[in-house]
């Protein structure tokens, strides 16, 4: 056999003898197979795991959904393990409006308080500290992510708590009992409320939003900050003039990827929020549950009948509204800044 | 706008000049709150959880289970941090070396739409709410065995699974290219090119993603609850039993109404962040370039 022109042509040409083996090529080597189709087989669990958790989730809730109807679920907001009964299929006691009420609830306060702390922690991160303690300074803002979930919880309940109470009471005295707004305002505040979970998931989803901002910024162009600053603009206005304007999608994909991890946080949720099931509460500063929460309290003690399907419904309606965020988010920051 | 007269008279206008800088010195100032108010919550969340776990903490607690009844004080939370090391040993085990292979496809192998999906959906899943994954895990694998501690480990395992992807991902790109060149010109195999040249240039950083990766299993809770269960009795050792960890004696220690038992939850709470804290460090010794938040 000749040797093909792209295989050591040079070589056979100038005369050296060039060792058969080097020649020997197609048969590609098993091992090399083996190993090329496994890490694609690993590649592949990510959609496998994805796709499993729709379908088992949808498989565990069917019994609960085949009963009270599929949409029956998402349309009352009356939460009643107690009285179901497997003849009666209407009312649906298993109605989760008000736990995705409280989801969204506590997910918005935490991303209002969280989103502006995190864009200004990554703002001095990355423009306006010297240079010798930004490291440190993003080490500490990512320490904050360290910090297991349980213990914010239980730090929550004895030192958030007693801390914010005062602030509340003060709130629900002044606010409460202005008309139209004064009831999202209503005492009386006990401490574990929609606010303190809120307050909770902020300083939880703070640190990855700011992580990402950190990444959006970092990659504005040094010339356009420098001609700024050339122009005569102060610091501030080197921010807004320069760094701000190209960051704006990637802030909006951090801050939906913030917003993901909120609606699915659980523990810290669970301990501060206070379960109350039973119906939507309009005041922030009332006790609820939110999607997650119920799914982790209720759990193992579902005995009634379709008790732990209809948490699985919980658990499928929680996954599809964080795969919508997730991939939004994703798709949205995908264009600013490779995350 | 004040912000594009700044050529002309600006310079000369020293109170439009004189209002500017007040007007950034006063929003670089709440910039900096913004950091302050963040660190300052970390610190107090530190330093209270230190303060109330050093009352409790001693040599007794990590080597003693809990009593029987919750009101009594003492006992430890050993059986928890045994279990909480087994369970997230073994989820490890299994997700390390399928998520160093997942980013091996990703950066050598995988080409097109294929590897853009998966590389997608890796990202989302690490988005996914992990008390889902715990049910997920109950629905497959509880709903048959029990619970066990491997169903706990089999959950974090998911958790782990898309950090150590993405981290090693990350480390594989950064292997210049013409070291892979050099490999393949001398003769190697590409799976040899991959497990002798890329992996030993990236492995500081994939052994920092995978150190961040057990410090995020340690501290999870929730899927734990639908899959491991808790087991505060008696100390076990088989991942195939009910087991408990430190993170779900302190969730349950944490909700009595009892002040041993919450002083129990604190020593616990301590010693969580300490083990977190530790990973953590050792991730960062390793590896500076790898960032260290799970976004």
């Amino acid at each position: 056999m000749p040797p093909p022109a792209h295989v050591g042509g040079g070589i056979a040409a100038s005369g050296a003898r060039v060792p058969p083996i080097l020649l020997k090529r197609g048969r590609p080597r098993i091992a090399d197979r083996i190993f090329g189709a496994s890490v694609s087989m690993m590649g592949g669990i990510v959609l496998v795991v994805i796709a499993g958790m729709v379908v088992f989730l949808v498989l565990e809730g069917l019994s609960a959904m085949q009963h009270y109807g599929f949409f029956s679920f998402i349309t009352s907001s009356r939460w009643t393990p107690s009285t179901a009964s497997p003849d009666v299929s209407h009312p649906n006691p298993y109605g989760i409006l008000q736990f995705i009420y409280g989801t969204m609830l506590t997910s918005i306060i935490g991303m209002i308080i969280a989103v502006p702390l995190a864009v200004g922690a990554a703002l001095v991160i990355t423009e306006v500290a010297p240079q010798r303690i930004k490291g440190p300074l993003s080490a500490l803002v990512d320490l904050l992510a360290a910090v297991p979930s349980v213990v914010y919880g239980f730090w929550g309940v004895f030192a958030l708590i007693p801390a914010i109470k005062p602030v509340v009471n003060f709130l629900t005295t002044t606010l409460g009992p202005v008309p139209v707004i004064g009831v999202a305002f209503q005492g009386p505040f006990f401490g574990y409320s929609y606010f303190t979970a809120g307050l909770v998931l902020a300083i939880m989803v703070l640190p990855i939003i700011a992580a990402v901002c950190r990444e959006v910024f970092r990659s504005t162009p040094r010339n356009e900050k420098e001609a700024a600053l050339a122009l005569g603009a102060t610091r501030w206005e080197t921010i807004r003039i320069a760094v701000l304007p190209r960051a704006r999608s990637g802030i909006v994909g951090a801050s939906l990827l913030g917003l993901g991890r909120a609606l699915g946080e659980t523990i810290a949720v669970t301990m501060v929020i206070g379960n109350a099931v039973l119906h939507i509460n309009p005041s922030i500063f009332a006790q609820g549950a939110t999607m997650s929460s119920v799914i982790a309290n209720e759990f193992t003690e579902a005995t009634e009948p379709f008790h732990l399907s209809a948490l699985f419904v919980v658990g499928f309606w929680l996954l599809i509204v964080a795969l919508v965020v997730n991939i939004l988010a994703r798709l949205i920051a995908r264009r600013g800044v490779a995350l | 706008m004040t912000q594009l007269a700044l050529g002309t008279p600006g310079l000369r206008n020293r109170p439009a000049l004189r209002r500017r800088r007040a007007k950034s010195a006063l929003l670089v100032g709440l910039l900096i709150a913004a950091v302050v108010v963040a660190v300052g919550v970390l610190a107090w969340v530190l330093i209270y959880v230190a303060i109330q776990g050093a009352g409790a903490l001693n040599l007794g607690f990590l080597t003693n289970t809990p009593p029987g009844n919750p009101s009594a004080p003492g006992g430890g939370f050993y059986n928890g941090i045994v279990g909480s090391l087994i369970i997230v040993g073994i989820a490890a085990a299994i997700a390390i070396p399928l998520g160093i292979g997942a980013a091996i496809y990703l950066v050598e192998y995988g080409r097109g739409r294929l590897s853009s999906t998966i590389r997608f959906f890796n990202d989302v899943l690490i988005g996914i709410p992990t008390i889902v994954t715990g049910a997920f895990i109950y629905a497959i694998w509880v709903t048959r065995f029990g619970f066990s501690g491997f169903a706990g480990s089999l959950a974090l395992a998911i958790v782990m699974l898309p950090l150590v992807t993405r981290t090693t991902e990350e480390m594989l790109r950064l292997v210049p290219n013409e070291l892979r060149e050099g490999s393949l010109a001398l003769g190697a195999t590409r799976s040899q090119t991959v497990m002798r040249v890329c992996i030993p240039t990236a492995l500081p950083g994939i052994i920092t993603g995978a150190m961040l990766a057990i410090a995020r299993a340690m501290g999870e809770t929730a899927p734990l609850l639908l899959t491991t269960l808790g087991n505060d009795l008696f100390i076990e050792y088989n991942p195939a039993k009910r087991m408990s960890t430190l993170s779900l004696q302190i969730f349950d220690n944490a909700v009595t109404g009892f002040q041993e038992a919450q002083a129990r939850a604190w020593a616990g709470a301590l010693t969580l962040i300490a083990i977190v804290l530790i990973f953590t460090f050792a991730a960062r010794f390793f590896g500076r370039r790898v960032r260290t938040s799970n976004a």
